[in-house]
């Protein structure tokens, strides 16, 4: 039991690399490096708050891209009525992804399997429309943020390594929390109720109050990516919320590894390289994406880090 | 006569033209033993699931300890003392055995809506669950994922996971369906224990089972009880041999 097992060791291979990386970029200039994989982080973020409800909650959510939209134009939008502090504008993006996390929530737990993936994806959908709207904001061209969220001093968005160290800390920071919440009474419940809610009824516990409390937690996490990405890109636009986003999320928690704590990590790292590497080789890209990720998912059961489990024990 | 602690009261379920449950009343003294017999199809799993609240009645009312619970949902009956068994094992399967008896302690100690201390290392939970296990005799097997336990031992296992909801009243559904002789052997002395200390509701196809055990005995015949009173009443029922004699199986081994 104590010796390290084959994905502890990927992993801790992994964080070390994260963290090491700005140091990497500077001796050897490689500035882009920095920007991919502040954008790798940010989606991490997204995947891991996606896995606390998919991977530990059962639920399976075909719109969580909507909250990376809904933190980043609280973003924006404050950006461009003036408001540029980010003591406002992030507590705005979390407050905001939690209350739409609660309203759909509440709407879509009504339903189980295929109804609640398909009723996300419905709300998520009508985000996008509703941002597309949105003229004032840009409208379906999007809304530049001209200046990056403000910190007073205490820390400068537009430095690209204190960015990107951000980014992080606040991706260890969820882990952090989904780690303990998962091993907590809360957590246990969500968990049961995964994996069988007939049970957890029976021994006196509602379904539905966790698993929307469950829902509203990881929704606001992914608020705090969407807000970090808006930064990042200073830029948002209705295209963030697009289902195709919500699609990648998934495919990211599922090549990973559903249910566990870094699994999403190391979907969110291997699936946008892929996509970097294979889209400077070809333009069909997608095309060599598709079926690889098939593969994966096909005799890699439980992800990246089930294939790493079995290796570590085999 | 004191306050039953479970009355059913002209209780009637219809299936379209079906009556399932038709009219049927039935007391259950505190400190009792009830058992539940009837022919296959005979409505019971539709009675029981009128009890445990995953069926509503058409009619009639259920009360436990003097209070109306006919519409109340499963989990409202569960925090009040009702705690049942699945006639085919419902458990969480990929939990091991010792943390689903810890939720089923943990939904009945305080809020489950902590989200920083670790469940697994609560002393007054992890004490509850293992005491339950004790006493089914699976305490050697706490550690276990359910998916690698026998049947038997999950069918002991539902049996803790009720019991450590501190329950009033235990509604059981075939306990002993699918055992061996000697694990069914084993479940009744576990059972005759176990009444010493809760009121039961029990469902069973196990004849002799069910005439060891019971206080008395309600026969269930096309939705309606035909009869209703201890062992040696039942028995010499002529109405009850009828039933199970006359035009229909012989239903006293199943499984």
């Amino acid at each position: 039991m104590k010796s390290l097992s084959a994905s502890k060791a990927v992993t801790a291979l992994m964080l070390v690399g994260l963290v090491l990386l700005p140091l990497y970029s500077s001796l050897s200039g490689n500035i882009f490096i920095l920007t991919l994989f502040t954008r790798i982080i940010i989606l991490a973020l997204a995947a891991a708050s996606l896995n606390l409800i998919m991977g530990f909650g059962g639920m399976m959510s075909f719109g969580h891209a909507a909250y990376l939209g809904i933190g980043g134009y609280a973003v924006g939008m404050l950006a461009q009525e003036g408001v540029g502090s980010g003591f406002v504008q992030f507590p705005v993006a979390l407050a905001a992804s939690a209350i739409y996390a609660l309203v759909i929530g509440a709407l879509s737990l009504r339903t189980r399997g295929v109804y609640f993936i398909m009723i996300t994806l419905a709300f998520a959908q009508m985000a996008y429309y509703v941002a597309s709207g949105l003229a004032r904001y840009g409208g379906d061209d999007g809304l530049t943020i001209y200046k990056r969220s403000d910190f007073s001093g205490l820390i400068d968005l537009s430095n690209r390594t204190q960015f990107y160290y951000l980014c992080l800390a606040c991706l260890f920071g969820v882990i952090f929390l989904i780690w303990r919440i998962v091993n907590s009474r809360f957590g246990l419940v969500v968990q049961g109720l995964r994996s069988n809610e007939q049970r957890m009824q029976a021994i006196g516990f509602p379904a539905k109050r966790y698993q929307l409390v469950c829902f509203v937690i990881s929704g606001t996490m992914c608020g705090l990516a969407g807000a970090l990405l808006a930064n990042n890109t200073d830029f948002v636009s209705p295209a963030v919320m697009y289902w195709t986003r919500s699609g990648d999320l998934m495919v990211m928690v599922i090549l990973g590894g559903m249910g566990t704590l870094f699994g999403p990590v190391m979907g969110a790292v291997v699936f946008l390289l892929l996509e970097e590497f294979l889209s400077q080789i070809t333009e069909y890209w997608a095309l060599i994406m598709g079926p690889l990720l098939l593969l994966i998912v096909l005799f890699g059961r439980g992800g990246i880090m089930g294939v790493l489990g079995r290796a570590g024990r085999g | 006569m004191a306050e039953p602690l479970l009355r059913v009261e002209k209780l009637v379920r219809r299936f379209g033209g079906i009556v399932a449950t038709d009219n049927v009343s039935l007391d259950v003294a505190s400190g009792e033993l009830h058992a539940i017999i009837g022919p296959n199809g005979a409505g019971k799993t539709t009675l029981i699931s009128q009890l445990t609240g995953h069926l509503e009645p058409h009619s009639g009312s259920v009360s436990l300890a003097g209070r109306d619970i006919t519409y109340l949902p499963a989990y409202r009956r569960c925090a009040l003392g009702l705690a049942r068994s699945f006639q085919i094992t419902s458990l969480l399967l990929d939990f091991t055995a010792a943390d689903n008896v810890a939720l089923a302690a943990q939904a009945h100690a305080g809020t489950s809506f902590r989200f920083f201390a670790n469940a697994r290392k609560e002393r007054g939970l992890r004490d509850a669950a293992h005491a339950a296990l004790d006493r089914v005799g699976l305490g050697h097997r706490a550690d276990v994922v359910v998916s690698r336990l026998s049947h038997g031992e999950r069918r002991e296992l539902e049996l803790a996971v009720a019991l450590a909801s501190k329950p009033k009243l235990l509604l059981l559904d075939e306990p002993m369906a699918g055992l061996g002789v000697t694990e069914s052997q084993r479940m009744v002395k576990l059972l005759q224990e176990l009444r010493k200390e809760v009121s039961i509701v029990l469902v069973e196809h196990d004849m002799p089972a069910v005439f060891a055990l019971a206080d008395r005995i309600s026969v269930l015949v096309y939705g309606r009880v035909i009869a209703s009173g201890d062992p040696a009443a039942i028995r010499a029922n002529e109405d009850v041999k009828r039933a199970y004699l006359g035009d229909q199986h012989v239903v006293t081994h199943h499984g």
